[in-house]
């Protein structure tokens, strides 16, 4: 009998690599590979045509002193601060209107996610449209309130919370979508029960609903700060980084220096930067998660 | 379980007031998604002259097919969508079936490094695409034997210009692995268990038990790695230059670029790029609805 289990054991092995195989040759070619050329890239001062040389640390000690870089932080985690915790609420509140099996909220299910199927190239376009200071939909309907809009992607104080207003707009269906499916698998006699001691929806949210929902709830915020950390597409095609450098967020900066001037060691040096960010930001985020599920 | 509930007159206005409340405020978040996309669907249907004249009019005065005739007609689109469809469809199959397979060995299967492999896969999802998008550029560029590549990596274009170079890189992605890996999870081990006695292959366990319990997984992958493949801009932009290979979502920014003088047409354009998603989505949202039915008789 033992000797069957060690053979299973072996066998599961065997199969879990020939399962992993695919996934982890692409691993190794197109991310592990790329990351060491790139991480080589960034101590040195490679510009595509030309000789280039070994630099050292020079690339991430000039950092500290380009202040276009501390701009592109301060906008990023701007950016980060207003979309994340926006695009969280929005995607649950959405998702428990709709968590439940009519005809109707099928029906409103679908109309929620329209904005998803956008791309941004295609949104930044309506949006563009929708934004406009004086045709625009959006400020025709704040005139009906009396208010007068601002100049949106003009002005250099309300570009960005357009970028994030845009940006919530067009992501929340999908999110929604992956909390729906998570709300599906909450026990409903886990709800009723809670409901018959007496307590209010807040307290079934907060009690209830919430922990049953944390590894989804974990997945989306990490999908969202990766994705608000990384944020370049709606700036780049509504306001190229502007007005008054407002929208430059750090992906951006990183293009315009890659791309733009060709100084591929300095963006490199900058990517990992960047990299670093995230990766302190998730894995607080996994420690967060961890500790509130274990409570 | 049962609940025995008795419906006095005030419980059931109240719940009519609930309901109004709800009914107002799905009315509220529907007006806000779909208006703009309403308002883009007019102003593709007016031709040039009443776009911006007659801007608030959702019905257009004078509507014409004019805009869309001059993608199809005019221009390439029709080419754009059969290169968008070939890289959206193909990445989504080759995502389902090896993050299926990948999700399902991380979660089901006991082997020493699995820990290690998923934190592999975890952590690379966390590493920004800006990082490795140049290093990954030049690695397709030299691939050997690809595209009159000599072993070296010389002498051709590798895999550059074709459908490959979108659809290898991203063929078995980081995201599909661990949203697989986190559903099968949440199966029971038991199902497994009781096959493996019975003496099942581990494919057909994987096939035949888990995968079919997954469906509701499965489909929310597939509209999201469908939907990404549609919509991705900048990796088309960066390695497919050739006229004939563009995606819908690169063509249609050479409309952006110029949308003082052919707005109508890049409205039409955004038109035409979401209809495929929309579809697939309202396709799959029937079928998720279903596998949620199927597991709530179970």
């Amino acid at each position: 009998m033992s000797g069957a289990i060690r053979s299973t054991r072996r066998q599961q092995t065997v199969n879990a690599w020939i399962f992993l195989a695919v996934p982890l040759v692409l691993f190794v070619v197109f991310l592990l590979v790329p990351i060491v050329i790139a991480l080589t890239l960034s101590f040195t001062d490679y510009a595509v045509i030309g000789d280039f040389d070994w630099v050292g640390i020079d690339n991430y000690a000039r950092m500290f002193e380009d202040p276009i870089f501390w701009i592109a932080l301060r906008n990023t985690a701007y950016y980060t601060a207003l979309y994340v915790p926006l695009g969280l609420v929005v995607a649950l509140a959405t998702a428990m209107l709709l968590n439940r099996s009519t005809r109707t909220a099928r029906i409103f299910r679908t109309l929620f996610y329209i904005p998803v199927v956008s791309s941004t190239v295609a949104t930044a376009a309506i949006w563009f449209w929708l934004l406009n200071p004086q045709y625009g939909l959006l400020n025709v309907t704040l005139g009906w309130f009396g208010i007068n809009g601002p100049a949106w992607l003009y002005d250099s104080q309300w570009a960005m919370i357009a970028i994030v207003i845009m940006s919530v707009w067009a992501g929340f269906g999908a999110n929604m979508i992956i909390f729906l499916a998570a709300l599906q698998g909450v026990p409903t006699e886990l709800v009723e029960a809670a409901r018959l001691d007496g307590a209010g929806a807040w307290r079934v949210l907060w009690y209830v609903t919430l922990p049953a929902i944390s590894r989804s709830t974990f997945l989306i915020l990490t999908l969202l700060l990766i994705a608000a950390f990384q944020v370049f597409d709606q700036a780049y095609v509504l306001t190229k980084g502007g007005p008054g450098n407002s929208t430059l967020t750090l992906v951006y900066y990183i293009y315009d220096r890659g791309f733009g001037r060709l100084e591929m060691g300095y963006a490199s040096a900058l990517s990992f930067v960047l990299f670093l960010i995230i990766l302190v930001f998730s894995i607080g985020n996994a420690r967060a998660t961890g500790r509130s599920t274990t409570r | 379980m049962t609940t025995v509930r008795i419906a006095a007159p005030a419980v059931r206005a109240r719940r009519a007031v609930v309901k109004a409340i709800w009914l107002a405020a799905v009315i509220l978040v529907s007006i806000s998604t779909v208006m703009p996309l309403l308002w883009t669907l007019a102003t593709s249907l007016k031709p040039e002259g009443d776009i911006v004249s007659d801007y608030l009019q959702l019905i257009p005065s004078n509507p014409t097919l004019e805009n869309y005739r001059a993608l199809f007609v005019d221009g390439p689109f029709g080419r754009y969508l059969l290169n968008s469809f070939v890289i959206a469809f193909g990445g989504t199959i080759t995502n389902l079936f090896f993050g299926g397979l990948a999700g399902y060995a991380l979660a089901k299967l006991h082997f020493r490094g699995r820990n290690f492999v998923f934190g592999l896969f975890l952590g690379s999802m966390m590493i920004p695409a800006i990082v490795t998008m140049i290093p990954t550029f030049l690695v397709l560029r030299y691939f050997p034997f690809a595209g009159g590549n000599d072993l070296l990596g010389q002498g051709g274009s590798g895999f550059l210009n074709s459908y490959a170079a979108v659809l290898i890189p991203f063929a078995a992605g980081p995201f599909a692995v661990f949203f697989m890996r986190q559903f099968f999870g949440s199966l029971p081990d038991e199902l497994g268990d009781a096959a493996r006695i019975d003496g099942a292959s581990e494919f057909r366990i994987f096939l035949q038990v888990y995968l079919p319990l997954a469906k509701a997984g499965l489909a929310v992958l597939g509209i999201l790695t469908f939907q990404a493949g549609w919509n991705s801009f900048l990796w088309p932009l960066i390695v497919l230059n050739n006229p004939e290979m563009l995606t819908v979502q690169v063509g249609l920014s050479g409309y952006v670029n110029e949308y003082q003088t052919a707005y109508g047409a890049l409205m039409a354009g955004t038109i035409i790029a979401s209809l495929p998603v929309l579809i697939v989505f309202i396709f799959s949202q029937r079928y998720i609805v279903q596998s949620f039915a199927e597991s709530g008789t179970k």
